[in-house]
């Protein structure tokens, strides 16, 4: 017998069970507790009455830098300004989702690619975002490298307000509505990377980007 | 990991003795303890959420075998290769035949405390691989060739004056003294090794049997550049991480930083489900899961099984008072502090870490503190009822336990014993109510003295209290 036998007859064996594969009765009673998708108790604040209050707080609490728009076409002109204001390079790679925007306009050089080591900023958008925890959650696809959001120094996203949820919970339903199965990399972003390694003592910006800006576009 | 828990009483005592650790302990207490307790304040429904995700882990636990088909089945579906390794060499031969077969140079590993638990880098250097630690802490103890002595915080052990010293031999570069620059020098000498390493190896928090998916949790985002950089990503995890769905994580990653560290959420939460897919400008072209054995099912089926709800927090060393003054090291093994007092002796067996059930003050803060319930201290009670049994204590031990079970189990012999040894006592403590020395367990007075019974026992001055108060 091989090692996938052995471990699950030793199972099965300590279970009162005989043989070294579940029964058809036994996946049968195991899936449906799955499909249930059974929610456990959630903090109160996780759904507040002003979703977008609680996200914005939370925000704050992790490090990240937030702003609101009109609309999706003031994008370029906010990017502008919050590089300049850190005194950072107007210049980023980003999702082609942003390509047609007016980004020479804002005097922005766009690179419509997945970012690499070299690039100092990365523009991505979401999937949604989590008012909890003030989160982004960013699902791998052609057109969505997560690269871009991991690499650069600099990590700007950004979030339709119409796509902010209470839950992950929540972000799980809507994923499996309009995905279906979870693509390759299901990831959510809560602030800046950072570390407590060295004495405990939290330093922003480890292996990913030093700094978080959200757009939030009503 | 060599083990090392046979030598325990030795390897606290030195450690107690080491002033540098004491202070670099101290330091740290406060902030794990305080922050947990401020995010669980804060969290309002804390003690419903302890246990549905008690319940989510026994429901697992329960159908474990089958919960594991599921998650292969759906893993395979996916085209992950899903490997079952039933102890600690047989994972490391896995992995390191994965590695070969595809001329892998490089590796670049984020945190596995089952990589630690089966020796994988030292397998994987014996083999001509270059295995690179990325996590900082991590990182640090690679260059210190050390083990890490806390699950969460590896290095919590070291002050910042010892990496600076580390920093300065490994990176050649004028010595650093405030920490954010040598966290910068440490990812600018780590960033080459993401970008080319030929694998990638994590562990996996839990694994989810309806999607097939394994997840990192971390803040550094090293663990997302490991498993999306490198052309082959390889997990190694224990069996009993699975859950169901990702509602079940989402219950437990509520629980699990919070527990850790006092946060809320960590930075980065990946769920990783199978291969890159056709046009991705990034993922591994290969995935690999083992899941390894090496233990865990001694533990399924027995009076210790919830010992297999463990979800890795680390709240439990956090809170121990024997924990906060040895430090990890002491433990001998991978797994220090209360949870690491149970599994140590489980995995690598009781004869070889004997001490480790005994270095409890059974003041139950752990079980308190513990995010799935596990019953800590009663486990421990377990094992040590297991040492006498199979006679593992030394001898005089045993005599004494069981001359106080006779006695404790007649109560009018005990009341005398009592009644006899409080006034010996109180004659032994003389004027200062002290007794320096214990016959016999001389250990016990060599750094403090015993203060003396008063001279009557409980009992009496029970019966004396109710009959004055009527």
């Amino acid at each position: 017998m091989g090692a996938r036998e052995n471990i699950l007859a030793r199972i099965r064996k300590a279970q009162g069970r005989s043989g070294s594969e579940p029964t058809e009765a036994e996946m049968a009673m195991v899936r449906e507790a799955i499909a249930r998708h059974e929610v456990g108790p959630q903090p109160p604040f996780a759904h507040a009455p002003d979703r977008l209050a609680q996200f914005r707080k939370e925000c704050e609490r992790l490090g990240t830098t937030h702003a609101t728009l009109a609309s999706e076409g003031d994008i370029p002109a906010e990017v502008a300004r919050y590089l300049a204001a850190g005194r950072l390079a107007p210049a980023l790679a980003g999702w082609s989702e942003f390509a047609g925007l007016d980004w020479a306009g804002a005097g922005i050089e766009f690179r419509n690619r997945p970012a690499n080591a070299d690039d100092a900023t990365g523009l991505t958008g979401s999937f949604c975002a989590i008012a909890e925890t003030g989160t982004v959650l960013l699902l791998s696809s052609p057109a969505a490298p997560k690269v871009t959001a991991l690499l650069p120094e600099t990590h700007v996203c950004v979030v339709r307000a119409s796509r902010l949820l209470d839950t992950m919970e929540d972000s799980f339903a809507l994923l499996r509505t309009e995905v279906g199965e979870p693509p390759r990399a299901v990831f959510f972003v809560s602030g800046p990377s950072r570390t407590a390694d060295i004495e405990q003592t939290i330093v922003i910006g480890a292996h990913g980007p030093y700094r978080v800006h959200i757009v939030i576009v009503a | 990991m060599q083990i090392q828990s046979m030598f325990f009483k030795q390897r606290a005592t030195e450690k107690l003795g080491d002033a540098l650790l004491q202070g670099n302990m101290k330091k740290a207490k406060g902030k794990f303890v305080d922050g947990r307790a401020r995010a669980v304040a804060e969290f309002g429904v804390w003690e419903e959420l302890r246990t549905h995700a008690a319940m989510i882990r026994d429901r697992a636990l329960a159908n474990l075998d089958a919960y594991l088909v599921e998650f292969e089945r759906n893993a395979t579906r996916r085209g992950a290769v899903v490997h079952w390794a039933e102890s600690a060499e047989d994972a490391c031969r896995i992995i390191v035949d994965i590695a070969t077969r595809n001329g892998v140079k490089k590796v670049a590993k984020s945190k596995s405390m089952v990589s630690e638990e089966v020796n994988l880098n030292e397998r994987l250097e014996e083999a001509g691989i270059q295995v690179v630690e990325t996590d900082l802490g991590e990182y640090i103890l690679q260059l210190a060739k050390e083990p890490p002595s806390h699950i969460v915080a590896p290095a919590v052990h070291k002050s910042k004056e010892q990496v600076a010293e580390l920093f300065v031999q490994a990176h050649g570069k004028p010595r650093l003294t405030e920490i954010p620059a040598m966290t910068r020098e440490a990812r600018e000498a780590l960033r080459d090794h993401f970008l080319t390493a030929d694998m990638g190896i994590s562990g996996s928090n839990f694994v989810i049997a309806e999607t097939g998916t394994t997840l990192t949790v971390t803040n550094e985002g090293n663990a997302d550049m490991v498993t999306t950089l490198p052309r082959i990503h390889c997990v190694i995890t224990g069996i009993e991480k699975v859950i169901g769905t990702f509602e079940d994580f989402a219950s437990l990653i509520r629980l699990l930083p919070r527990s850790a560290i006092g946060q809320t959420i960590t930075n980065y939460l990946t769920l990783t489900t199978g291969l890159k897919m056709p046009g991705d400008a990034d993922g591994p072209e290969q995935m690999h899961i083992v899941l390894v054995d090496a233990g865990r099912t001694k533990l399924v089926g027995s009076d210790l099984q919830e010992m297999l709800r463990c979800i890795r927090c680390g709240a439990c060393m956090n809170h121990c008072p024997v924990y906060q003054n040895v430090g990890g090291h002491a433990y001998g093994w991978v797994y220090p502090g209360p949870m690491g007092s149970i599994l140590t002796p489980v995995y690598v067996g009781l004869e070889n870490a004997g001490d480790l059930p005994n270095a409890a003050t059974f003041c139950g803060e752990c079980a308190v503190a513990c995010p799935v319930k596990i019953p800590l201290p009663d486990l421990m009670r377990k094992l040590r009822e297991q040492q006498f049994d199979r006679k593992l204590r030394p001898w005089a031990e045993r005599m004494a336990i069981a001359g106080w079970s006779f006695m404790a189990t007649r109560p009018a012999l005990y009341a005398l014993f009592a009644k006899v040894g409080a006034r010996v006592g109180s004659w032994l403590g003389g004027r200062e109510g002290l007794i320096h020395s214990l016959p016999g367990i001389d250990g016990w007075t060599k750094g403090r003295d015993m203060p003396a019974p008063q001279g009557r026992t409980f009992r009496e001055l029970y019966k004396q209290k109710s009959r004055e108060h009527g």
